[in-house]
Order: C-alpha cells, then structure tokens, then sequence
C-alpha cells in the first residue's frame, strides 16, 4: 500500500455542510423531512463510529469467538431488517425466523468459502478479512430473501383464486403455485444481475473505490471486487431459494392446501 | 358413493350426509350461511374435521390432489392464471365441444384472458371443471350470470352426466333450478347442514 490521505475532522465537518444544505432545502420547500434528514445523518455518524471502533478492537484480539459474535450480531440486524420490509409476514417467529436462517446459513457458507479457498488469511476466521466480507455479503443476501419472500407472499394472497383454482383441478402445490415461486426468485435474484451488469459503467461498487483511495493498485482492487461479485451472486441464490421453499412450505401444506391463514393478518382484517 | 360424516370447521357445524352416482343434491340457504365452506371442506381446500369417503376409501388414503381430481369443484368466482384462455384447459381439443355447446366460438382458446365476460367465464370453468372428470362434482351457483337460454344448456349439460353416473351437489338460490335439477334437498343455514323436504 502507497499510504493514503487521512481525513481531520475539519474536513468532515466541512462535507457535513451538504447535508445541512439538504435541510435548508427542505425547509425552504416545505418537504417536512429535514428532522428525518438530520436524525438520520446523526444515526449514520454514530453507529459507523462504533463500528469503527468495535472493528478496531476486533482487530486487535483476533479471536474466533469475538468475530463469531460480531457475525451473529449482525445476522439478527439483517433478520430484523429483512421482516420490516415485508408486507404480509407469516405469523409468529417464522417470518423473522425464516429469514434470518437463510440469510445467514447462505452469507457463512459463501464468507467461509472464500476464507477458506480464495482468500486464505491466515488464521481464515481473521475479523479483517471475515467481518467486511460477511457484511457485504449479508446485505446483498438480505436484499435477495426479503424481496423473494414478498414477492412470494403478496403474489399468493393477490393470485389466490388461481392458484387454489389449479389446486381445485388437481395440481400438486408446486405446480400450483409455480409461476408465483418463479417470480418470487426472479424478483430475488433482479438487483443482483442489474447490479453487475451495471458495475464498471454506470457505478464504480464502494468497496472498490474505497481500496483505491486507501491506495490500492487499480487492478487489484477490481479483482476482489469480480470476486465478491461472484460471493454475492451465489450467497443470494442460496438465501432466496431457502428462504422462497421455505415460504412455500410454510404457505401450504401437506394436503396439498393453500395456508394463507398463516399469514399475519393484514391491519383491518 | 360420497360418504360424509360429521364434517367441520370453523364457520361449520358437524355435518353429515351422503350423495349417490347419478344423483344430483340441491343445496339452499341464506348468503353467508357456509355453503361455499361446505364445499371448500368436501374438496379439502381449508383445513377441517370429519370423515369424508368415496366408495369406502378415506380421502386421507390418497393425496389432496389425487382427491380433488375425484370430486371436482366450481367455485361462483373461478380462477384463473394464464393470461390465455386455452392455457387453462389440459388440452382444448377435448374441451371443444363443450365449449361450443355452451355457445362459445371455438377460437375462444386463443382469447386473452380480459376478453370472455363473466357469464363466458362461468361457463368455460364448468367445462375446464368437467373435462378433469370427476366422479363427483360440487357446483357454487354455476348459472348465476347466466342468460335463459345458456341456463338450460348448463343443465341440460349436467342432467346428462348425472344419468351417466356423475354425483352432483348443486348450491343454488333460484328456488325453480333446484326443483328442476335435482330431487333431495340439503338446507344450509347459521353452518348447520340438514336434509330437506321438496
């Protein structure tokens, strides 16, 4: 690494003047969301503080049960995040359950393959490389199963009648309720395909620009960031394919029923 | 011969009756009563209790689908999930001439799905729903948005099959049609099923 130019907290403050601008924008104009627009710059200020520095203690105790608990903890924030977004959850835990096995058993296999086969850091679980890897990965994973899952439950509950019209002909549930499946992981996988297709021309990723600017060679910084592509890709067609089964099973059963019932029921219902 | 005993859910009072080959049961009964329950129940569509056997054997013996495509169900609303009529049917050659006996051009497979009214729409579930056949079929008020003429052919169309052996449990609200249709009488109301007389 060349060394890269760090920033003072003048220059900060400096860049947090555009936001401020923001503010004045929305009041001028009457938005109404200049105190979400602080709040939220506030937030943003103040957990990536503590990230920062929960990531520069991880560093300094490398430890396979801190970088497990630092994984596990962001596992639940993506599993809540991943219910919020869900219009028609299924009732009780299995919703936020659901959700969050899959995207969690998805982005660990995919973050330990890497550790274990392109990466190699030596011990593999080293939270330098395993936290931001398993991140990255995570929140792409969470994307793919919260779009899946939705598209899987609002489909089911707006094509009711015809899918229980195939059930009423005799179709097996899977066949029933196949075109709402394929939906449901085609709406899974679309932001990870637009996104690589769009990487490069329309958007140079984050991860990459950041090691650039940290002063990594070009080239270098566009191979890890083929290869988390790849991660990303394959963690997000494990999650949504889990997750979107998982919700079939769920949604159905073993009398081949449609199970809305178990939906949680819509407010006014 | 459909066997049901002490069939329940919620909504649904244990209710047990029979229904024979060839015999066509009118069902009658306020709005809301749980008719379209009892037939949702007797296809097995929502979770519900009883016993339910067709020539002896349990439905549990086989497979809901197995089940469903014995006792056949039209729903008053059908459904539908293709954007083409004739994608609906398993082969439309078969369905044809009962769909032009309906009084259905036989282009109609090619229509997009936003062309047939709802009345064509009736009358196209009920050939999709007979083509399967079943040895057993529930009909939800299928003359509703019919016009006379159409009514007759539907039962007409129906009076036959039940000579050749078809099980018929026909839920209507003309009082007329269920004289006309059929000979025993189940009377729904407030979820409670029982036999009536003519």
């Amino acid at each position: 690494m060349n060394g890269y130019i760090a920033l003072s907290a003048t220059d900060l403050a400096l860049g947090s003047l555009l936001v401020l601008a923001n503010a004045a924008l929305s009041l001028a104009l009457h938005l109404g969301v200049h105190r979400r627009l602080l709040i939220a710059a506030v937030r943003m200020v103040v957990q990536l503080s503590l990230m920062g520095l929960v990531l520069a203690t991880l560093f300094s105790h490398v430890s396979p049960w801190w970088t497990g608990l630092a994984a596990l903890v962001m596992v639940l924030f993506a599993g809540r995040e991943a219910t919020a977004r869900q219009d028609r959850p299924l009732a009780g835990w299995w919703s936020f359950g659901l959700g969050t096995s899959c995207m969690s058993m998805a982005a660990c296999l995919v973050t330990i393959f890497a550790l274990t086969t392109a990466l190699r850091p030596d011990p593999w679980y080293d939270p330098r490389y395993a936290i931001p890897l398993l991140g990255m990965i995570l929140g792409n994973t969470m994307t793919g199963v919260s779009l899946g899952l939705n598209t899987l439950t609002n489909g089911l509950a707006q094509r009711r009648s015809g899918v229980e019209a195939r059930l009423m002909l005799g179709a097996p549930r899977f066949e029933a309720l196949g075109p709402v499946i394929r939906d449901a992981l085609r709406n899974a996988l679309m932001p990870t395909i637009n996104s690589m297709s769009a990487t490069g021309v329309v958007s140079l990723p984050g991860m990459m620009t950041g090691q650039i600017l940290g002063g990594v060679a070009p080239m270098e910084a566009v191979k890890y960031q083929i290869l988390i592509m790849f991660l990303i890709a394959g963690g997000t067609g494990i999650g949504a394919v889990g997750a979107v089964m998982g919700g079939v099973f769920r949604l159905t059963d073993a009398r081949h029923r449609l199970r809305l019932d178990r939906l949680r029921p819509l407010s006014g219902e | 011969m459909l066997v049901i005993s002490q069939l329940s859910r919620s909504g649904l009072a244990p209710a047990s009756f029979s229904l024979d080959y060839g015999e066509c049961v009118a069902v009658r009964g306020p709005s809301g009563a749980g008719k379209s329950l009892l037939l949702r129940s007797i296809v097995d569509l929502d979770p519900n209790s009883g016993e339910v056997s067709l020539d002896g054997v349990a439905r549990e013996a086989m497979d809901g689908p197995a089940w469903r495509r014995l006792v056949g169900y039209l729903p008053a609303e059908p459904g539908w999930w293709d954007d083409r009529v004739g994608r609906h049917f398993s082969d439309w050659a078969t369905a044809l001439p009962l769909v032009e006996r309906l009084g259905l051009p036989a282009d109609a497979g090619d229509w997009p799905l936003t062309r047939p009214s709802t009345g064509e729409r009736m009358r196209l579930a009920l050939v999709r729903a007979l083509t399967q056949s079943p040895k057993v079929l529930l009909l939800d008020e299928p003359t509703a948005a019919l016009d006379a003429a159409s009514v007759s052919v539907v039962e007409a169309m129906i009076a036959e099959r039940v000579r050749d052996g078809l099980a018929v449990l026909w839920v209507t609200h003309d009082a007329a049609q269920g004289e006309r249709v059929a000979r025993r009488f189940l009377r729904v109301e407030a979820g409670q099923v029982r036999e009536e007389a003519a």
